[in-house]
């Protein structure tokens, strides 16, 4: 097979053409590893410098596997795209990887993300932001920008990411791939350096929903070092569905209506058409406290952020300031290097939302919020089996665009964060291309055909099956070509 | 005229636990190892490692409970206690805040408040002069103990002297010791005490403002600490001034308090639910377990040594108070022959050679189980004295022997010769041979002084090395000068 075929490979393709011995592991783990060294859009933060040893027959048996960087692994860089951080070298690896590593997965590469996993860019990444192959003016979204791009690009055959409040469903949705954010807690959290425990989840960025399938199914399982991990009820199959009779899609008029780019949302009604030719049922539905989800969001997050970033003292590991002062004076002279800007705000918020008085007006508050939407979930779902709305409310923009005004940054995990709080299971499948609102004036052709669209479904807990089956059916009548960028 | 003061005093008592491992990870618990070689990536805060709760430290913690007479919360919570110390490596001490394991309850006549788990610091060693971390050349720190479990079990203020205060962190402590949760030991650290202090006026309801006093690592210094921190706010009272809630440091070597922070200065610490773990959720089965492993605890024993086997109240609580004492009088009473008419007395016989002679030959915390003795050795002496087959003297003797060397009474005795001289011949051709070598005493006692006797007395027990019974003995002189 030619470099060219072998990328152009899949995961699940790859890993059945490495168990039929048709190509070696060694071959595809170099072409990748080339590919990856010569990254010019700064996917990586670490890239193998041999290729391993082949691994005896597993059901991965060698394919490449590029991991976000806030994946602890032993004896690689760490880091979590922070200054704090830089040159950890963590002595254990988390759960998820070890899980990926032990079904034969080969560790190729460490991913680029927003510092500690805040951020819907990728600009606020210490060691840079991260470029969108589809266009390297716009920004790959965030945080696990890193790994969306390397998937798009084809400098991994997959990558694994983590998703808060969209950080696996948004970037993949600008990146044109497909990102899948678990249940929480069906995933380990053990070994993921933490940004807001009770929403954090691991997950797959590939090119396509079966490689989803695919990883998810060596990803999931309970894990006794992680107090909230959950026993996954059954397997993960690779999906087959080719029509969607009888399935019922509920569209909230909340995550559907003001905000969302027109060109976004018009490739969101075409797959609604789509679904409908293929058998499905789609229903407007209502989650009234989703308007609020942000908000809570921007409570609950930083709050837990505010704590579980303490540990970064300068004291046992990572960067110290030295400072001639006492103590107090070098806890924050290296936490006033170590950390970036938006990192320091959400402490700051964090922190102010926990102090005694405000508790209850805001972190309170914002669980109440929490539980609403819960319910508004439950409710919806005893009439539809799935939730659907655009991924983010617009394609990918340009750097720089959206750093000066955080609300506005803010905004594009709009119609991700309700399931994050929810904990419930939701995919992003491209779905379509659509004009960025500066090039309305350009014509199609001009253009390209415009920057990728991403189609959010999400379900019940432990529904990964169903979406599973659903996108893939879906995926099947879309087409996508997401082929291009690879190139 | 000066007012006359009531102190009022409450306690938090902090309890290492003696789990098999730390309170969040796999760790096991550290006795002197070598610092820091008992870590994980959990205990040490590194990125990306979560707590998972022990579920031995959850059960010891409603041992405690029960034994305590709290109520067990169906479901309790985890939080965050937020700050920064080197000793704390996540930047927060997982604890328990308004949702604590139990609540309530009772020991003797102290009121408990709650009982919670949370996980201890590590250990700071400041290197320099000044032993505080202020003005030191360089702090360590030794991760070792960070982690280990702990129960933190808060009173009502209903403590009242400073005496009273120690005796009922005795009593605690010999209750903690009894359940097997703890080694309870001060020196060691496995038993820290703070004391909440205030004074009030005599006869007045109202409560005066409390100060804290951290950390007093003996009885001695907790009573002292509390006696000289009376004083103090009695002193600033008397002369108009006014007691500020503060947390202050006793110094047992100059005696001095000093202020470590005042409220104002208090930490926020921004408490939350600690989004790591789930609720502690205790099950029925958990609840059982718990209950099946409660031993007797000291009060329920003493009703029943004093009920059931008919001892004095006062040997009933040394023997229950101090459970080496009592597990060792228990299990020699059972080796004793079945039940006869005058068990009781013999029952009471056994218990006073256990808690007087024996317990006064052995070094102060020592066990009679760690001793030669063995529970059928005593109990056989114990035996013989009461059947006169030997005197007290003797008896005496044979205990030190035992002490010493161990063994079986009997054989001792036979050894030694020590067998009473029951009221035969050969005691009575002794005591023919005091009266005669002693005239003057015999004449007097003739006389009708009876007290005159002890020489006689006394020539007999040399000559029989002790083993004639007193009571004989005085009956034979009285029969021969009579
Ligand atoms: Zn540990």
């Amino acid at each position: 097979m030619s470099a060219e075929e072998l990328v152009s490979l899949g995961a699940q393709a790859a890993a059945q053409a490495l168990a039929s011995g048709q190509i070696a592991a060694h071959e595809l783990y170099e072409i990748y590893r080339s590919r990856a060294a010569a990254d010019d859009l700064n996917c990586f933060t670490w890239v193998a410098e041999q290729t391993p040893a082949p691994p005896a027959a597993s059901p991965l048996g060698g394919v490449p596997l590029a991991v976000k960087d806030l994946f602890c692994t032993e004896g690689v860089p760490s880091q979590s795209g922070s200054r704090i951080l830089e040159g950890y070298l963590p002595p254990y690896t988390a759960t998820a990887v070890e899980r990926l590593l032990g079904a034969g997965a080969c560790l190729l590469a460490k991913t680029n993300q927003d510092e500690f996993a805040m951020g819907s860019s990728n600009e606020n990444s210490a060691f840079g932001p991260v470029l969108n192959p589809w266009d390297r003016s716009r920004v790959p979204g965030g945080s696990s920008g890193g790994s969306a791009a390397a998937v798009a690009a084809g400098l991994t055959p997959w990558a694994l990411g983590t998703d808060t409040g969209g950080s696996i469903r948004q970037p993949a949705a600008l990146c044109g791939i497909v990102g899948f954010k678990p249940t929480y807690g069906a995933v380990s959290r053990y070994g993921m350096i933490a940004f807001a425990s009770s929403l954090d989840q691991a997950g797959p960025l590939t090119r396509d929903v079966t490689d989803a399938a695919l990883m998810l199914r060596h990803l999931i399982g309970y894990d006794e070092c992680d107090a909230t991990s959950l026993d996954f009820p059954g397997e993960i199959a690779l999906p087959t569905a080719e029509r969607l009779d009888g399935v019922r899609l509920g569209v909230p008029e909340e995550l559907t209506g003001e905000g969302i780019e027109a060109g976004v949302l018009a490739a969101f009604h075409a797959t609604l058409a789509l679904a409908e030719q293929l058998g499905a049922t789609v229903e407007p539905i209502s989650l009234p406290h989703a308007a609020h989800a942000l908000s809570a969001y921007y409570v609950i997050a930083p709050a837990e952020c505010s704590s579980n970033l303490a540990r970064f003292d300068g004291v046992r590991y990572g960067m110290r300031t030295e400072a001639a002062g006492d103590l107090t004076e070098m806890y924050t002279r290296t936490r006033h290097d170590g950390f970036g800007a938006e990192v320091k705000r959400r402490i700051m918020l964090g922190t102010y939302a926990l102090s005694s008085g405000y508790y209850d007006a805001y972190y309170g508050r914002a669980q109440c919020v929490r539980t609403k939407i819960v319910e508004d979930f439950r409710n919806v779902f005893a009439d539809v089996d799935f939730v659907v709305t655009p991924t983010a409310p617009s394609v990918a923009f340009p750097l720089g665009s959206k750093t000066a005004d955080p609300l506005a940054m803010y905004l594009n995990d709009f119609c991700t964060v309700p399931m994050s709080l929810a904990g419930i299971p939701a995919i992003s499948i491209p779905c379509g291309l659509a004009l960025p609102p500066e090039d309305r004036n350009v014509t199609e052709a001009a253009s390209g055909g415009g920057l990728p669209v991403g189609f959010q479904i999400a379900g019940p807990a432990f529904s990964e099956n169903r979406i599973l089956e659903t996108a893939f059916a879906l995926e099947q009548a879309i087409g996508f070509d997401g082929g291009t960028v690879r190139a | 005229m000066t007012t006359t003061y009531e102190p009022v005093i409450g306690l938090e008592i902090h309890v290492q636990l003696l789990t098999r491992t730390k309170m969040f990870c796999g760790c096991e618990l550290s006795f002197g190892e070598p610092p820091n070689t008992r870590t994980c990536p959990v205990c040490l805060g590194l990125p990306g490692a979560l707590p998972v709760a022990n579920a031995q430290a959850i059960h010891f913690g409603l041992m405690i409970g029960l034994a305590l007479d709290s109520e067990l919360a169906p479901r309790s919570i985890f939080h965050r206690k937020n700050y920064f110390y080197p000793d704390l490596p996540k930047g927060y001490q997982i604890s328990q805040y308004d949702e604590p394991l139990c609540r309530g309850g009772r020991l003797a006549d102290v009121r408990i408040h709650r009982v919670h788990l949370e996980e201890d610091a590590a250990k700071l060693v400041h290197v320099g002069a000044s032993g505080r971390i202020h003005a030191s050349d360089a702090s360590i720190v030794d991760f070792n103990r960070g982690g280990t479990p702990l129960a933190e079990i808060v009173t009502e203020p209903d403590l009242h002297s400073p005496e009273q205060a120690g005796q009922w962190l005795r009593l605690l402590r010999a209750t903690l010791r009894h359940l097997g949760v703890s080694d309870v030991n001060m020196d060691e650290g496995s038993l820290r005490c703070d004391a909440n202090v205030s004074v009030r006026p005599e006869g007045s309801r109202e409560l005066g403002t409390k100060t804290e006093l951290k950390n007093m690592n003996s009885f001695r210094f907790l009573e002292r600490g509390i006696r000289a921190e009376i004083a103090r706010q009695e002193g600033i009272l008397n002369e108009g001034g006014r007691v500020v809630q503060e947390t202050l440091h006793f110094d047992p070597g100059s005696g001095e308090i000093t202020s470590l922070r005042s409220k104002e200065q208090a930490h926020d610490y921004r408490y939350f639910p600690e989004p790591d773990l789930a609720p502690v959720a205790v099950s029925e089965t958990m609840l059982a377990a718990a209950r099946q492993a409660m031993p007797e605890l000291p009060s329920a024993r003493a009703v029943r040594l004093q009920d059931s086997l008919g001892l004095s109240a006062e040997s009933a609580h040394l023997l229950a108070f101090r459970p080496e004492l009592g597990d060792y009088f228990e299990q020699a009473l059972q080796s004793s022959p079945d039940s006869t008419p005058s068990a009781g007395a013999q029952a009471q016989a056994l218990a006073n050679w256990v808690t007087g002679e024996l317990a006064k030959r052995l070094a102060p915390e020592e066990s009679p189980a760690d001793s030669k003795v063995s529970p059928e050795a005593i109990t056989v002496l114990s035996q013989m004295a009461a059947e006169k087959q030997i005197s007290v003297g003797a008896a005496r003797q044979v205990l030190d022997r035992l002490v010493a060397e161990g063994g079986d009474p009997r054989t001792l005795v036979e050894q030694e010769g020590l067998a009473a001289l029951d009221g035969g011949d050969e005691l009575r051709q002794i005591v023919r041979a005091a009266i005669a070598a002693n005239a003057d005493a015999a004449q007097r006692v003739r006389a009708g002084n009876p007290k005159a006797t002890g020489p006689i007395v006394g020539y007999v027990m040399r000559e029989t090395k002790g083993r004639a019974d007193g009571a004989e003995v005085t009956r034979l002189i009285a029969e021969l000068l009579g």
